[in-house]
């Protein structure tokens, strides 16, 4: 087998206790994200805003308008300087955080756009749209059209993350793409059923892919071959998030129950039922380090911890 | 010659620098060799050759401007007293940055006086002068030619140069000398000009041919030459302003209007016999009166005209010599019938002439004359035949169609295919049916009128709204759309294309009668209509798709191969296998599929690898061009889907066992297979229609050969087997077609029609290779 990353002696931290709630004010979020070193916060809105926000001071520092619809997906640059983000208005929009001044509007893409991310560097936006192409686009250059379009899937693509020199699609087509700019290679891996989101895990081994039929799969990257499979939640129609805890023991996911599902990596039992609320969990980003987890359910942000919040802030 | 003679050598005129004369003694100059050669200036000073090869002069100092230091700007200085140059006032010439050497003879801008191209013209070339005066005539300047008369170059061209070494001489005509009279130099007035045939000098003839010796040849009469300055003027054919010789000259009230020749005078004028006239100038006519400088108050100021001006009769102008009239010579008719057919004719316009021949008149025949008996009526031969009792309507047919009456009898009517059942009986002679044919027979004649009426109208309005609809359906179907790409559907007549997209293009724009305005109003009604159901028929067809659709395809960015497509060089494999596995959560082998892919440079660049195919030029996927419609676009060999055919192709694997008899054995899985799975007959029809029993069996023995072959080979193990399967299982029922494409010698033509029918349902169908185990 594959290398797994063992598991630690200590019981592995959950962030199981609810240490606030953001309301975003922005009508529906769409995408919470951890910015790259985990300080900050990105909504995405129905409201067609953007807005950052401290993690700990839960202040809102900046709103970022700009785009012509509801915005679906950011990143942030590894150094805090720049944002991307898309939209439904086809437009992939990259933003000076000082500012908040839009520094490229892209367009191109012929359908919404489900998903954006810098590359390592921020040299390069890679934007994943429902008219089934990866468009990568150049930050450094002035060209407005991009390097490469990718339109290996045949549907839309609903997921996409770069680490390194690897892209991992996620497309409707139920199948997971990986792109290795190294070796000049496209690996497609077979799911079946519509991807809904992609990760790597940390240690950048294997591959975690939800789909449509409620399940979360966990993929030897090199193999293909299916190393644990999470079921138990329910994602029948909408596109949530899962991904890996920061020290890749536990797999999560959103589900439509209301409730975020926390398994165990290795024995895929389920570990932890997360209770968001009554609707949707939307969107969910892990922290990249600590045990820290932000959910999304309709207007506002949830931040999760591992202990309780007073514990926490005499710490 | 006297006077040269006596003056001595003072009249003449040296031209050019005399040599020196030789001296005897003097010893011959050496010629300077080439590197002792210098070039000096005017003043004495050597020359520079600066960049000999785009003209050699020398530019200034040392290729500079001015002097040592460089250009210096010219100064000056004005006070009121001394005011400067103008030089300085004006705005600089290219001139004042020319060195002296650009005036030269060899500079850029020689400041010699030289002849221009338009007094080149050459010699006196009396002829084309005079023509060119007659022409000239017509001008308003009439010193057109007068003026250039001073101005002339002394030089002549090289064809008159000789020609006048070959004996000609100006006023001469050229060509081979004649044996006739000599041109009468004097009589310059017998010169026509235009189109005025020369009044034959019959009379002079006759007297020069008393001097003419008959050994004597003469030079060829000269020929006018037509002048071909084109007419600049909006005026028509044959139009004279005022006449500027008769206005200038001042010619007082002419003897007499030539109607014919209006111009005589002032032309005999112009060649030198000008009477001088009384006035000295001015411009005078009905249309001027007198200038109110001018002194000559005795003259008429208000136009007087006399009738005798003008003839009184219409006759033929008494040449003067008494010899006219009803007892003249026969000559007089003669000679002169052509030129009065002229005068009869009017002027002649300038560069026509008269026909020498006349033309020739066609004959009109008459109408051929009825015969008396002749009855204006008409009989239908076919019932004729077909009264003739005791034949058959066939027969009679036969009769008829023999003597050709199908294709005479009726024109208007067409073939027979038009005619309908009734006509059709009419023709064979069948009696009519009796009796009340409609409800119509029994109804009275004005209710069966009514009726007529109301359904004709009705009739109409649905036929006109149904085509009104279809063209408020293209309307609604075009309307507002702005996409410039359009199917051309007319492409192979421009001009109605040209129709069809003014027609688009007006429906765009939402017009409601597009259709009407966009038809070609010189056609035909029906042509018209015609094209109205088409260019209807053909918006509807290829109206513009919704723009959510439109948006996802674009347009060929280049002219598509006809027999080619580019098709993925990796082509995915079979969906359902992995389907299948996905189902069985067999991850790995069989769900992972890996292709080359190259990335952009750019892209690696900025991602900080190095490429993975240095020296690739293309992005993405591998492409490899294919025929259109062959079937190994669809057939790939791959590791994964022999596995996949290893996996799934265990039936074959127990047949395979007998491979004794190959045809044979796979005769025996076909039924056995059709036993299994069966897709519907139908299918196959469709598939195989083309192949016919006797192409099955020759390919069955194209197949038994092959294996034969490959028997023969000793290390033959592998067979390729085509196998059509259906989504769950193999079925190798087609086995017989797809041994014949297992032989690699099927090319495309050959299999046009299974590749052909193919095509469509491939998607239902996969094909793959296992290997015999």
């Amino acid at each position: 087998m594959m290398a797994f990353p063992q598991p630690k002696p200590e019981a592995p931290q959950l962030p199981q206790h609810l240490h606030r709630t953001i309301d975003c004010k922005q009508g529906a979020v769409r995408a919470v994200r951890f910015n790259a070193d985990g300080n900050y916060l990105l909504t995405c809105g129905s409201d067609k805003s953007l807005k950052l926000w401290s993690v700990k001071g839960e202040a809102l520092l900046k709103s970022y308008s700009g785009h012509g619809y509801e915005v679906l997906d950011a990143d942030s640059s590894y150094d805090n300087s720049q944002i991307c983000s898309c939209s439904s208005d086809k437009t992939v929009i990259l933003w000076d955080v000082g500012t908040g001044q839009v520094t490229r509007k892209l367009r191109g893409h012929a359908g919404k756009v489900n998903c954006v991310q810098f590359n390592e560097e921020a040299t390069v936006i890679l934007s994943g749209s429902i008219d089934g192409t990866v468009r990568c686009w150049d930050t450094r250059s002035r060209r407005f059209e991009p390097i490469q379009v990718l339109d290996e899937a045949r549907d839309g693509v609903s997921s996409l993350k770069v680490v390194q020199h690897e892209l991992l699609t996620g497309s409707v087509d139920g199948r997971v793409r990986r792109y290795d700019l190294r070796m000049g290679q496209l690996h497609v891996d077979y799911i079946g059923s519509p991807i809904t989101c992609v990760c790597f895990s940390q240690d950048g081994q294997c591959t975690l892919s939800s789909s449509l039929d409620s399940t979360v799969r966990l993929l030897d990257k090199s193999t293909g071959e299916m190393l644990g499979e999470y079921t138990g939640h329910k994602m029948k129609g909408y596109k949530l998030d899962c991904c890996l805890s920061s020290k890749d023991t536990h797999v999560l996911s959103c589900s439509e129950d209301g409730h975020v599902y926390c398994w165990d990596l290795v024995e895929g039992s389920l570990s932890l039922k997360l209770a968001v609320g009554k609707a949707v969990v939307q969107s969910l980003s892990f922290h990249p380090t600590e045990t820290c987890l932000l959910t999304a359910m309709e207007g506002k942000v949830q931040v999760w911890g591992p202990n309780p919040e007073e514990t926490q802030e005499d710490v | 010659i006297m006077a040269a003679d006596s003056d001595g050598e003072e009249d003449f005129v040296s031209y050019g620098t005399a040599l020196e004369p030789l001296e005897e003694d003097e010893p011959l100059k050496k010629p300077i060799p080439l590197h002792e050669q210098t070039v000096t200036d005017e003043k004495g000073r050597y020359k520079r050759f600066h960049g000999a090869f785009t003209g050699g002069f020398s530019a200034g100092y040392f290729n500079t401007v001015g002097s040592k230091e460089g250009w210096t700007p010219s100064t000056f200085k004005s006070s009121r007293q001394q005011k400067a140059e103008k030089q300085h006032a004006r705005p600089a010439r290219p001139e004042d940055f020319m060195d002296e050497e650009d005036f030269g003879e060899h500079g850029i801008a020689p400041t010699e006086i030289h002849r221009s191209d338009e007094f080149a013209s050459g010699c006196r070339n009396e002829t084309a002068e005079m023509a060119r005066a007659v022409n000239a005539q017509a001008s308003l300047i009439p010193g057109d030619t007068l003026l250039e008369g001073f101005i002339r170059a002394a030089s002549s061209s090289i064809g008159v140069e000789l020609l006048r070494r070959m004996g000609w001489k100006e006023g001469q005509g050229v060509g081979p000398r004649v044996k006739r009279k000599a041109r009468k130099q004097t009589s310059d007035s017998s010169r026509a000009y235009g189109c005025v045939l020369p009044p034959g000098g019959s009379e002079e003839s006759e007297d020069d041919e008393e001097f003419a010796p008959e050994n004597v040849t003469f030079a060829p009469k000269d020929v006018t030459p037509v002048d071909f300055t084109p007419r600049l003027g909006v005026q028509g054919l044959g139009y004279r302003g005022l006449d500027p010789g008769m206005a200038l000259l001042g010619q007082a009230v002419p003897e007499h209007v030539d109607l014919f020749r209006p111009q005589s005078e002032s032309r005999s004028k112009l060649f030198g016999e000008s009477s001088r006239g009384k006035r000295r100038g001015g411009v005078a006519g009905q249309a001027f009166g007198i200038g109110a400088l001018e002194d000559d108050d005795d003259e008429e100021v208000y136009h007087k005209d006399s009738m005798s001006r003008y003839d009184t009769v219409l006759a033929e102008e008494d040449p003067g010599d008494s010899l006219f009239g009803w007892t003249a010579p026969q000559q007089y008719g003669k000679t002169k019938g052509r030129s009065r057919d002229a005068s009869y004719l009017g002027k002649i316009l300038e560069g026509f002439t008269l026909a020498q021949k006349p033309v020739e008149q066609k004959t009109i025949f008459p109408p051929p004359i009825l015969p008396s008996n002749y009855r204006p009526m008409h009989r239908r031969p076919g019932v004729e035949v077909s009264r003739m009792s005791g034949i058959s309507s066939a027969l009679a047919e036969a009769l008829r169609t023999s003597r050709g009456h199908m294709v005479t009898e009726d024109p208007q009517k067409g073939g027979r295919h038009q005619l309908d059942a009734g006509q059709r009986g009419a023709l064979l002679g069948e009696s009519t049916q009796q009796g009340p044919g409609s409800v119509m027979d029994l109804l009275r004649p004005e209710d069966r009128q009514r009726l007529a009426a109301v359904a004709m109208a009705s009739g109409m309005a649905a036929a006109a709204s149904s085509g009104l609809r279809q063209q408020q359906e293209a309307l609604a179907a075009w309307k507002g759309k702005t996409s410039t790409q359009t199917f051309r559907p007319f492409e192979n007549i421009p001009s109605k294309q040209a129709r069809y997209e003014q027609y688009v293009s007006r429906l765009k724009q939402g017009d409601q009668d597009a259709l009407e305005q966009s038809l070609d109003s010189g056609m035909t009604e029906w042509e018209r209509s015609r094209e109205r159901e088409e260019f209807v028929r053909a918006s509807i067809l290829y109206r513009p798709s919704s723009s959510s659709l439109s948006s996802r395809f674009t347009s060929a960015k280049q002219q598509e191969d006809d027999n080619q497509v580019e098709v993925s060089r990796d082509e995915e494999g079979d969906v359902d296998d992995k389907e299948a596995a996905a189902k069985m959560k067999m991850f790995g082998k069989l769900t992972r599929e890996s292709f080359e892919w190259h990335p952009d440079k750019l892209l690696c660049k900025r991602f900080n690898v190095p490429h993975p195919y240095p020296e690739s030029v293309m992005v993405g996927l591998p492409k490899v061009k294919r025929d259109k419609f062959s079937v190994f676009n669809f057939l790939t060999v791959s590791d994964s889907q022999q596995l996949i055919g290893e996996l799934r192709l265990q039936t074959v694997d127990v047949s395979s066992d007998r491979n004794s008899h190959p045809a044979l054995s796979e005769e025996e899985e076909e039924e056995e297979e059709e036993e299994e799975i069966r897709p519907p007959m139908d299918l196959f029809k469709a598939i195989f229609s083309g192949s016919s029993d006797q192409d099955s069996s020759s390919s069955e023995e194209e197949g038994d050969k092959a294996e034969e072959e490959k028997k023969g080979k000793t290390d033959a193990n592998h067979l390729n087997l085509f196998s059509i399967g259906t989504t769950s299982a193999s079925t190798p029922t087609a086995s017989a077609s797809t041994a014949s494409a297992s032989t690699p010698t099927l090319t495309p033509a050959s299999s046009s029609t299974l590749t052909g029918l193919l095509h469509p349902p491939l998607r239902s169908f996969s094909f793959i290779i296992c290997r015999r185990v």
